[in-house]
């Protein structure tokens, strides 16, 4: 796969080496109770997010799971509102009251951080079949990971999807574990790209170290799907670097396995890559991470400065405000 | 103007298509087939397989789909064929469509509309005939209607569609052949407010939806006996208005909660804490309840009129209330009113 | 230049630590995202890694010590920072939900099974409760009934507000705003009261008298008076009028009571809590036996002001809706004092019971004609014996005797007429 021109390959590096950086603060900030609940860590998937999110236009839609950072992030969901959500304050991307797992953003149509394993899939079929509908071309991109795979929603999203021939990416990360259970302990059958064939949609594996890979394979997909070719799937191979989540003692893979994969680690791959072509050297990677430190201690101070929401709201947006409602919900 | 229940949702279908092009049906068999209960039979000849859609036998799938598709700014209408299967799909209407305005701090709401049949009495067994409509009443970021007349019926999916959350509209089987007069004028019914179908002073028969009929006549039964019943319709599980229950039990100050769903957590006595708590000291008996019995629903006819509430048993529960004469309110007046009530228990 | 390592929080549940091992000792550099150490939890082992680039000054927490999250485990200098820094300034909000401080359950004590003894055994159940709904109770003390003595006629046998009401000879129905005109000014044929209201009243009327006998230390008055100037006016203004608007000469006696009591404010109103609470008007509550069984003592609201009349069309009114059981609420609970009177047919002294929570009642015995001497001269002259029971507690006999004479001498000069 040939690097794009220095730019861009530079916008992919910055991508996710802020993803890498904003969620090792996050670590840090979890360890101290700033961040609290569950907080699961995208760091070692950085390039599928950073890879095929650059594809998408402003006017396409993204449904996530929730370890969506890394998509948050790579679709400019504010990094600030993205901590000041971690922190719960009211400054956050959804007011504080989703959390870690729940980024939602209307401005870039970021449909969440779902919490339930395959529960984002129908409503990426549905925001697809509104978009069709509408005549709007739009292509919903849809983060699941390889445990959703196993979910009957999975394949009736799939199946939905292809009969109506919608305008949807599937975007399997597939690390492995679901949490973790390993995917041969999980799945009959462990090519997860065959499965989505099977309802007759196109389906490709790809690298999902390679952020340039990533990003070629979601651009053919996405070209493929505007032309009116219907639904594709992408599963991208990836692996998670840290825990499922801060409090896994990891008891079901080994150092090994862990160390052999932080060879592929995506930022060094890019890294190194940019440096033999000239396009990166040290002052250019310190430079990168000096702008991404700014960016993300910046958020840790607008998240620290926030406020928090007065407990007299706690009932608001159970149901949809109307105009000389009290912003009360139903007692 | 003359009509069935059943037309009366098609009108309210067909007009809100016509009315709003975002409005769209989706579920089982609602194209080709017609519709299980008939009510979309000829709109997919008007309207084409795109907004008359057939969908697979996926209720998770095409229930999240129509979600999907309202935060997408659709105004889906999807039918869940029954309320039985509407489990299949418990995971999108209460983890999504409940949720996503409030996870999302006011940035995506849902304006979806979820219809599906409801109650027994048609001999189809325990996997077609639960009255679970008091489950979703529990779950906040729902609105749950139960309109028991053709007006309601017609009228409460217009205001449905507009409604910019998601509103869970349940449609008793037994009303769907039920006839009606219907205004030509008739107009948009709100989602909330009860609606006194009857006045009385000696005691309010409080219900809903297919229950209404048997209460109404009930109530004509009581009046025979010299006992004034007042019959209060819910027409909306959420929000329960509040409002009118207090009410009627400030001028009767005597209740029975008719409900065919199961007593035992269920909208009947969520209906009677209200009570205690608003209108404690306006009661001059205990409340007291008339729901289905606590068995899956049997087959046979006479174990299944056994088993859902029945005119006789209303009368007899208002009439134990009003009367008194010694009847000991520990057994209670009618069945499934109080402790140890058939089926509650091993 | 120094700050602490502190058991890193890896969990929402997690409350502390123990110390595993330690890969790093005093005077090692290490880097931040560096594995220093694990710490053992509840879920396992977890490598913990250090935030910041820094020299291990000391080591606080050995391995085997047990660390709460928060508490430091290490000492660390760090290059560059001149100000100790203590990272757990707490900002948690007021509403976040606080991990519960290390909640030890206590230890269950050992019980050897031998020792278990049984529970001891429930005491006796008492009297079932009496079975009273909370309307009924409400409405029993707002009518001053024991709904423990009513007869209950609802579910179970409890004790209904029509029950109460029967009890305390009212009506059943809501109070109206208007009285409602009687058609009729006949008097009704008395429907006789159900056996079982009958004595639901009996019990109510029992409960009260108990209650007032043995609670209230009655004192008594009485005073005799000549009647027979006054009777004689009365007689003529009622010559001329025809029998239904002719005056009674119970109004007489409510509006000279009614009209002595604005002199002692006193003997109107009620005891409750130990303490006098005086009226805000004047309603006296005429004693009236049912036909059946029983009596009630309507109100005849703020007699000072009425005229005559008004009060004699009030008396006929109330009479002859507390016989038809159709009194309202309000009447019944509202009277400040009582007047029971004989009429024609009585003896010539009655001493009245008080109503609780009253504190008078004014008795007046049948109209007696006997020698009167006065102003030297003795002759026959109609007369009426006033009787005053009073409460003690709420006053004394000097100023009731007072109050009757007041009331013997506006009747005695019948300025009213």
């Amino acid at each position: 796969m040939t690097l794009p021109d220095a730019a861009h390959a530079r916008a992919l590096l910055r991508s996710m080496l802020l993803i890498r950086r904003f969620e090792e603060r996050c670590a840090e900030l979890y360890t101290q109770r700033k961040i609290h609940g569950f907080l699961h860590l995208y760091i070692g998937e950085e390039a599928v997010a950073a890879g095929s999110i650059a594809v998408l236009e402003p006017r396409d839609s993204v449904v996530a799971t929730y370890r969506e950072h890394g998509q948050a992030l790579a679709r400019g969901v504010p990094t600030d509102t993205v901590m000041a959500e971690m922190y719960g304050k009211q400054e956050g991307c959804a007011r504080g009251r989703g959390g870690s797992m729940h980024v939602f953003d209307a401005e870039t149509r970021f449909y969440g951080g779902n919490a339930i394993v395959a529960g984002g899939l129908p409503l990426a079929v549905g925001l697809a079949l509104a978009s069709r509908m509408q005549g709007e071309d739009r292509v919903t991109a849809c983060f699941f990971g390889d445990g959703a795979v196993a979910e009957g929603e999975f394949h009736e999203a799939m199946n939905l999807a292809a009969l109506w021939e919608l305008p949807v990416l599937f975007c399997c990360e597939n690390n492995l574990y679901a949490m973790g259970t390993a995917l041969q302990i999980a799945q009959a059958r462990t090519d997860l790209a065959a499965r989505a064939a099977a309802y007759g949609m196109p389906a490709w594996t790809v690298d999902g170290m390679d952020v340039v890979a990533v990003e070629a394979a979601t651009r053919r997909a996405v070209d493929a799907i505007r032309s009116g070719a219907g639904p594709h799937f992408l599963e991208f191979r990836t692996y998670r670097f840290r825990p499922h989540s801060m409090f896994d003692p990891e008891l079901y893979r080994s150092r090994e396995e862990v160390a052999e994969w932080k060879k592929r680690d995506p930022i060094l791959l890019l890294e190194r890559r940019m440096r033999e072509a000239g396009m990166l050297d040290d002052a250019g990677m310190e430079a990168l991470e000096r702008e991404v430190a700014e960016e993300v201690e910046a958020s840790v101070a607008f998240a620290e400065a926030g406020s928090w929401e007065p407990v007299e709201e706690l009932t608001r947006f159970v149901y949809s405000e109307r105009p000389g409602d009290p912003g009360e919900g139903e007692g | 103007m003359k009509t069935t229940y059943r037309e009366a949702v098609r009108e309210a279908i067909r007009e809100a298509m016509h009315r709003d092009e975002r409005v769209f049906l989706m579920g089982e068999d609602v194209g080709h087939y017609g519709g299980c209960y008939a009510v979309s039979k000829g709109l997919l000849d008007e309207f084409g397989p795109e907004r008359i859609r057939d969908t697979p036998l996926a209720e998770s799938g095409f229930t999240g789909a129509g979600i999907g598709a309202a935060l997408g700014g659709m105004r889906p209408i999807v039918e869940i064929m029954t309320v039985n299967f509407s489990f299949l799909a418990l995971d999108q209407i209460v983890n999504n469509a409940a949720t996503l305005l409030h996870m999302s701090g006011g940035a995506f709401n849902v304006p979806v509309v979820i219809r599906m049949a409801t109650g027994g009495g048609r001999q189809v067994a325990a996997q077609h005939s639960r009255s679970l409509e008091g489950w979703y009443a529990h779950i906040p970021g729902l609105r749950i209607v139960t309109p028991a007349t053709v007006e309601d019926a017609r009228g409460m999916l217009w205001t449905a569609l507009e409604d910019p959350d998601p509103v869970l509209i349940f449609e008793h089987v037994m009303l769907y052949n039920m006839e009606g007069e219907l205004a030509e004028d008739a107009g948009p019914v709100p989602l909330e407010g009860a609606a006194v179908r009857r006045a009385g002073t000696d005691v309010s028969l409080i219900t809903y939806g297919g229950s209404l009929w048997k209460v109404l006549e009930a109530a004509d039964e009581l009046a025979s006996h010299g006992i004034s019943a007042e019959v209060l319709d819910l027409r909306s599980l959420r929000p329960l208005d509040d409002e009118a229950i207090l009410a009627t039990v400030a001028r009767t100050h005597r209740a029975v909660v008719v409900d065919e769903g199961w007593r035992t957590g269920g909208i009947s006595a969520e209906i009677t804490a209200r009570i205690m708590e608003g209108a404690f000291y306006e009661l001059d008996a205990p409340v007291v309840r008339v729901c289905g019995v606590e068995v899956p629903m049997p087959y046979p006819a006479h174990l299944e009129r056994a088993a859902l509430p029945q005119v006789a048993d209303i009368v007899a529960a208002a009439r134990g209330l009003v009367e008194g004469q010694g009847e000991g309110a520990d057994a209670g007046p009618a069945r499934g009113s109080a402790g140890g009530s058939r089926g509650d228990a091993p | 230049m120094s700050r602490t390592y502190d058991m890193p929080a890896l969990g929402a549940g997690m409350e502390s630590g123990i110390v595993v091992e330690w890969h790093v000792e005093p005077g090692q550099a290490v880097k931040r995202g560096d594995v220093i150490g694990i710490v053992d939890t509840e879920k396992g082992a977890i490598d913990i890694e250090i935030w910041d680039d820094a020299e291990i000054a000391e080591i606080l927490a050995p391995p085997g010590t047990e660390v709460p999250v928060g508490e430091p485990l290490l000492r660390l200098k760090v290059a560059g920072e001149d100000v100790d820094l203590d990272p757990r300034e707490d900002e948690a909000p007021e509403v976040e939900p606080q991990e519960a401080p290390a909640s030890q359950e206590a230890p269950a004590p050992e019980v050897a099974a031998a020792d278990v003894v049984a529970p001891p055994q429930a005491p006796p159940s008492p009297a079932p409760r009496r079975r009273v709904s909370p309307l009924a109770r409400r409405r029993a003390e707002a009518l001053g009934v024991d709904p423990e003595r009513v007869e209950g006629t609802g579910p179970g046998g409890a004790v209904t507000a029509a029950d109460v009401e029967a009890a305390a000879g009212g009506d059943p129905s809501p109070p109206s705003p208007e009285p409602t005109p009687e058609p009729d000014p006949a008097p009704a044929p008395d429907p006789s009261p159900e056996p079982d209201r009958q004595a639901a009243m009996r019990r109510a009327i029992a409960a009260a008298m108990t209650r007032s006998k043995r609670e209230i230390p009655h004192y008594y008055l009485s005073h005799t008076l000549s009647m027979e100037s006054t009777l004689r006016r009365l007689e003529e203004v009622n010559r001329d009028r025809p029998p239904a608007e002719r005056i009674l000469v119970a109004a007489l006696y409510i509006k000279a009571v009614a009209q002595g009591l604005e002199a002692f404010p006193e003997l109107n109103g009620f005891w409750e809590d130990d303490a006098f609470r005086q009226a805000d008007g004047i309603h006296p509550g005429l004693a009236i036996s049912l036909r059946g069984g029983g009596l009630v003592a309507p109100a005849l609201h703020d007699a000072p002001s009425r005229s005559l009349e008004e009060l004699t069309s009030g008396i006929r009114d109330v009479v002859q809706r507390a016989r038809a059981g159709r009194l309202r609420g309000s009447e019944v609970t509202d009277p400040t004092i009582t007047v029971t009177s004989l009429g024609d047919r009585g003896v010539d002294t009655v001493f009245g019971v008080i109503h609780p929570p009253q504190v008078a009642i004014v008795g007046i015995g049948t109209v007696v004609e006997r020698p009167w001497a006065e102003g030297g001269m003795v002759g026959s002259h109609r007369t009426v014996t006033l009787t005053l029971s009073a409460d003690h507690r709420a006053g004394d006999g000097h100023r009731g005797s007072l109050f009757l004479a007041r009331v013997a001498h506006l009747l005695h000069t019948g300025d009213e007429l």
